[in-house]
């Protein structure tokens, strides 16, 4: 049974405590949902999740079941569970307030109110800030039911209907995560209007990744990188 | 492929940083920076913070967006953190430089090759090396995602990221112009342990022309 559950509204930001052997599940509730996730060691926050040691660790360009999201210190922050969705995207990063207001236009809060136009980097900006970080703080998230194909010549491409209504995700912390998430249009989404989708997010408990984890075992380096874990919480 | 006209002997500064070394220096606005892999297949981690205010950085995710491509070639501008244009690739005779990849640290080097391998030079010691001088304004939560120059890191269209053979030789350049006053930090990759190098970290020149 569910801990905790609740929603994140279209454009939304969030920020949580997620404690070791804790399990976030994201459910995408109309389909074409994107969450920005940040993930920060809440004891620690200067160590934090690290796109390219989590893809060089694993040879990923994608994130799904049986993969980890690695900190800068060698460790594994979060374990992805679960997936029915099979691709999230490290590699897209998250939209700024003049990339919002050049692709959909502005939309002011004086008009607007809860329809206004609003972009992660802000909302990412705030919610950092509520923990003492900023700016210098920010760096490539996690593109939760985002899908980016890169073909062989480099080129970007961005998949529509990655994801679909009732599509889930399950991380489960394997440190105890500071945790932020926008649910912001991705960068390379072509849609030309502003129409962020809410997920549903909930909170379980599942306890500790055992010795026979899907996870530990997908490879040898995660292996080490729960040694380099489990060392840190002696 | 685009050759440069720039001669060394113009240049206000010419330096070779050998491997395993760290170098960092200021580049101006319209000052064109070169790299050289003077013995070939070398790492070259680097990063840029705007001279100014440096919680302005080069951001990996920024750039290959703005260009819609992971590879950084000739006519690639190096984005900032704040998307705003950094420095311009004006010449590349390599043809193709990783962004993805990151730069090698004792612990990340602990998770790919060997736990015992904590103890081996790696370039985020480098990089904390280089900006220890509180005058730079720089600490570890400014160490991001870096640019790798001369390195081959391509990704599958299946969402794999594989390292392959260097597609870089003796005295392939790599030159950008500077769009703002730069703070450029390197690591001349020291890492033994990986084929990429042929297990053989060489030295690499750095060039400043005005």
């Amino acid at each position: 049974m569910p801990l905790w559950e609740d929603t994140i509204q279209g454009g939304a930001s969030w920020s949580l405590l997620l404690r070791r052997g804790n399990v976030l599940r994201l459910e995408d509730v109309e389909g074409g949902a994107n969450v920005a996730t940040l993930l920060y060691n809440w004891d620690c926050p200067v160590e934090r999740y690290n796109m390219p040691d989590t893809l060089k660790a694993q040879h990923i360009a994608h994130l799904t079941s049986g993969f980890v999201l690695y900190s800068d210190m060698g460790r594994i922050l979060a374990s992805i569970t679960n997936d029915s969705c099979g691709w999230h995207d490290p590699l897209g990063g998250f939209n700024d307030a003049a990339a919002v207001a050049a692709k959909y236009g502005v939309a002011t809060y004086q008009e607007h109110r809860n329809a206004w136009h609003r972009n992660p980097q802000d909302n990412f900006l705030a919610e950092a800030a509520k923990y003492g970080l900023g700016a210098r703080d920010l760096g490539a998230t996690v593109n939760f039911f985002s899908k980016v194909r890169v073909e062989d010549d480099g080129s970007m491409h961005f998949v529509p209907g990655n994801s679909q209504p009732g599509d889930f995700v399950e991380i489960r912390a394997e440190m105890n995560l500071l945790v932020i998430m926008d649910t912001g249009q991705h960068p390379l989404d072509e849609n030309p209007v502003y129409a962020p989708k809410p997920i549903n997010f909930s909170i379980s408990r599942a306890g500790v990744a055992g010795p026979d984890d899907p996870c530990r075992l997908s490879r040898p380096e995660n292996a080490r990188g729960f040694i380099n874990t489990e060392r840190y919480f002696l | 492929m685009i050759e440069s006209t720039l001669k060394p002997d113009s240049a206000v500064y010419d330096a070779v940083v050998p491997a395993g070394d760290s170098w960092i220096h200021v580049i101006k606005a319209g000052q064109t920076f070169r790299i050289v892999d003077l013995e070939g297949n070398q790492a070259v981690d680097t990063l840029f913070f705007s001279a100014a205010d440096t919680s302005e950085r080069y951001s990996a995710t920024d750039t290959i967006v703005a260009q819609k491509n992971i590879y950084l070639t000739a006519g690639t501008v190096l984005m900032s953190n704040f998307r705003h244009p950094m420095l311009t690739i004006v010449a590349d005779t390599c043809g193709r430089h990783d962004t993805l990849g990151g730069a090698c640290s004792t612990e990340s080097n602990q998770v790919r090759y060997a736990i015992g391998k904590r103890h081996m030079h790696a370039c985020r010691n480098s990089f904390l090396g280089a900006i220890a001088d509180p005058k730079w304004k720089i600490t570890k939560r400014d160490v991001t995602a870096n640019i790798n120059f001369f390195m081959n890191v391509p990704v599958t269209p299946e969402g794999r990221l594989t390292f392959e053979d260097g597609i870089s030789e003796p005295l392939k350049y790599v030159e950008m112009k500077a769009d703002m006053d730069v703070i450029c930090v390197i690591s001349n990759c020291p890492q033994l342990n990986n084929p990429c190098n042929a297990y053989n970290p060489t030295p690499i020149q750095v060039l400043i022309w005005n």
